[in-house]
């Protein structure tokens, strides 16, 4: 029988798997940021260890780096010291990093793949759950606890229990208007929050293999928010082109050779899946999410649910919480849902494609009165990319701001944050009690969707815009 | 962490689905860079409201938090782990787990306890006839009682997680022995070195 993807890049990377206990798995890239890592590193110094491979290691500011312009000094204090942490640790251990205002810096879910030291075939692991974006590479990535951050610097391996697979086949031609986010939209909504827990999905269909990578790294960034800790998408030429000419691959012919090796990371044909979903592309709208988890969803077309939809007891009083939390009423159009703030960003989609995508329905139009609209690279090389493109100026003549790189307002550790009671079309990734500041409203919805509904104050898609 | 055999101790019902990591412990707490002091944190955005049933006099001091399905989805943040111990809890009983929160559990000696909903809704129910009501977790014989009632039933806990609560072992010591192992396998491994990609300021060689 054939392997899966998933089996293929765990074999090559067993270290030692003793009989009854966990496998010890080598890790190939530990990405590190400011938040989740100053514990770790104090849990080597009290116990006088080293970081094994810092060559194998890379960090970055992301989490709570303001998106002021680089003149503003950052005024929290314990932001501040948090940021200023990671730069001594990094410093004390051989570790590159990139603070505040480096050229490489930015979200470390979009600067890992952009850099080229993202790649086919490896294990790479992150003290952050949508690590899983990774997986668009055909590479195996997960999110750790701080514990497992310690770990991995301390020993550059991890104990692992094997994962069951899950094909998330996703066929046919989606319609004009219906991006990645969704497709992952629909894809978390009919597995749940908890569907695939235990499981690493692998997208598959030809709606996958159509994606560009920034496509594919929405998808594989919200597998978490099915319960699965890792997605993946089988290498092809758009992977290796995508990879081509990036800082950190082999450069000139060197590069041929290691396509040809990352070819190899693709599923079997007659390879075994412990379970399977069927998406039929061609059924899929804009969605947008209604209440405090990533499978409440429902089509843009459609109406706030009502409890009486339930299945059950416990959905009933889920239903009901969320409705109230978000301050809707059954039976609403979502079309007619007005909304305070629109935050275009986070490492679900803030990469150039999404920016051009939102820029290119903000082209013209302008943010609607009373809303605030803003625009986050997710790193600094996506910021220039844009501006070298213009799309800076397309942004800000719309009335959109635009600002620096880092993640914001998904998860509000920054000062971007909703005020309490605010509603907001938020292109990331969570839409929990108080994610994006505390008494907030987060809805879940594309790049077009966010730039079309800042446009018209209230969810849109971007035909209304036009029209 | 410290070992961890038998748990005896009161329970709070917190009768909620899909309670994830940002409510267990809200995003603005996660800027600190000490590992304690976090149980002010815990739920925190719900502790304000009177009638949260942490706030209830009766549940003060209970070791044992009763919760819904899918417990602790989310972000990785083990500060959720660090919260709710510091608060007090030793153990977690619902009917499912978020992966990672899971897994950061088992490092810190938190007891994950998984039960069937009914059984989950049966303790829950017991627990607030009577909140004095004393519970066992028994991670020996894998078992969670009552003794006052007789109610009694056995959980899943892999052998691994199992033993390490037991004698308490750091993972990492652990894992350092095996450190012939890991040279070994270094020998033939393709991780590409980033020493070759960027310069001691963080520069890409070749852009």
């Amino acid at each position: 029988m054939g392997k899966t993807l998933y089996e293929k890049i765990w074999e090559q990377h067993v270290v030692v798997a003793p009989e009854g206990e966990a496998t010890l798995l080598y890790i190939d890239l530990h990405l590190v940021h400011e938040v989740t890592s100053p514990q770790a590193f104090d849990g080597l110094r009290i116990n006088n260890r080293k970081v094994r491979r810092p060559d194998l290691t890379l960090a970055t500011a992301d989490h709570n780096v303001p998106t002021d312009p680089l003149s503003t000094p950052i005024l929290d204090p314990i932001s501040k010291r948090q940021l200023e942490a990671l730069d001594e640790n990094c410093k004390e251990f051989g570790i590159t990093v990139f603070p505040r205002g480096h050229e490489n810096q930015g979200i470390v879910h979009v600067i890992g793949p952009e850099l080229g030291v993202t790649q086919p075939g490896m294990t790479i692991v992150c003290g952050d759950s949508h690590t899983s974006t990774h997986g668009a590479l055909g590479s195996l990535a997960f999110g750790i606890g701080t514990s497992e951050v310690e770990h991995v610097l301390a020993t550059q391996t991890l104990p692992q229990q094997k994962a069951k697979t899950m094909s998330v086949l996703v066929e046919g031609t989606p319609p004009t208007g219906v991006s990645a986010k969704d497709i992952v939209l629909a894809i978390v909504g009919r597995l749940g929050t908890g569907g695939g827990a235990g499981y690493v999905l692998e997208y598959r269909g030809d709606a996958i293999r159509a994606l560009s990578m920034e496509g594919r790294m929405t998808v594989c960034n919200m597998s978490i928010e099915a319960g699965a800790r890792a997605g993946l998408v089988a290498v092809d030429e758009t992977t290796i082109e995508y990879l081509r000419g990036r800082p950190g691959v082999p450069q000139g012919e060197a590069f041929e050779a290691t396509a040809e090796r990352w070819s190899s990371f693709v599923s079997d044909e007659d390879a075994h899946f412990d379970a399977e979903i069927v998406i039929n592309a061609a059924e899929l709208v804009p969605f947008v999410t209604w209440g405090t988890n990533p499978a409440q969803v429902v089509a843009l077309d459609g109406v706030v649910p009502s409890p009486e939809d339930a299945a059950n007891d416990d959905e009933r009083e889920s239903i009901q919480r969320a409705l109230e939390y978000m301050d809707l009423t059954p039976g609403t159009p979502l079309r007619a849902v007005p909304v305070d703030v629109v935050f275009i960003g986070s490492c679900t989609n803030s990469r150039i494609e999404d920016l051009r995508a939102a820029a290119a329905v903000a082209q013209g139009g302008h943010v609607h009165e009373g809303v605030r609209a803003l625009v986050v690279p997710g790193s600094r090389r996506v910021k220039n990319q844009a501006e070298a493109e213009g799309l800076d100026q397309v942004f800000l003549a719309a009335g959109f701001e635009w600002r620096e790189p880092g993640c914001s307002m998904c998860l509000g550790m920054n000062p971007d944050i909703l005020t309490p009671g605010q509603r907001c079309a938020s292109t990331s990734n969570r839409n929990f009690e108080g994610r994006q500041g505390r008494g907030g409203r987060t809805h879940l919805v594309s790049p077009v969707v966010a730039a079309a509904t800042a446009i018209l104050g209230r969810f849109a898609t971007p035909d209304e815009v036009k029209a | 962490m410290k070992p961890v055999h038998v748990l005896e101790g009161r329970a709070v019902p917190l009768e909620r689905s899909d309670v994830d990591t940002d409510q267990i412990i809200p995003s603005d707490w996660l800027k600190r860079v000490e590992r304690t002091g976090f149980g002010r944190g815990l739920f925190s955005e719900w502790r304000d409201d009177t009638t949260f049933v942490l706030n209830q006099p009766e549940y003060s001091g209970a070791k044992i938090l009763l919760a819904g399905p899918r417990f602790g989805t989310g972000s990785s943040r083990e500060h959720a782990v660090w919260a709710l111990m510091d608060y007090g809890f030793e153990a977690i009983i619902a009917p499912s787990f978020g992966d990672i929160f899971r897994n950061n559990s088992s490092k810190q000696g938190l007891v994950i306890v998984q039960l069937d909903v009914s059984d989950v809704e049966e303790l829950a129910q017991m627990v607030k006839d009577d909140p004095s009501r004393l519970l066992v977790v028994d991670v020996e014989r894998r078992s969670v009682e009552v003794p006052e009632t007789g109610w009694s039933r056995s959980f899943p806990l892999d052998a691994m997680t199992r033993e390490r609560l037991l004698e308490g072992w750091d993972d990492i010591g652990i894992s350092l022995r095996r450190s012939d192992d890991i040279s070994n396998y270094e020998l033939t491994s393709v991780a590409p070195s980033l020493d070759g990609v960027f310069d001691d300021k963080g520069h890409a060689r070749y852009d």
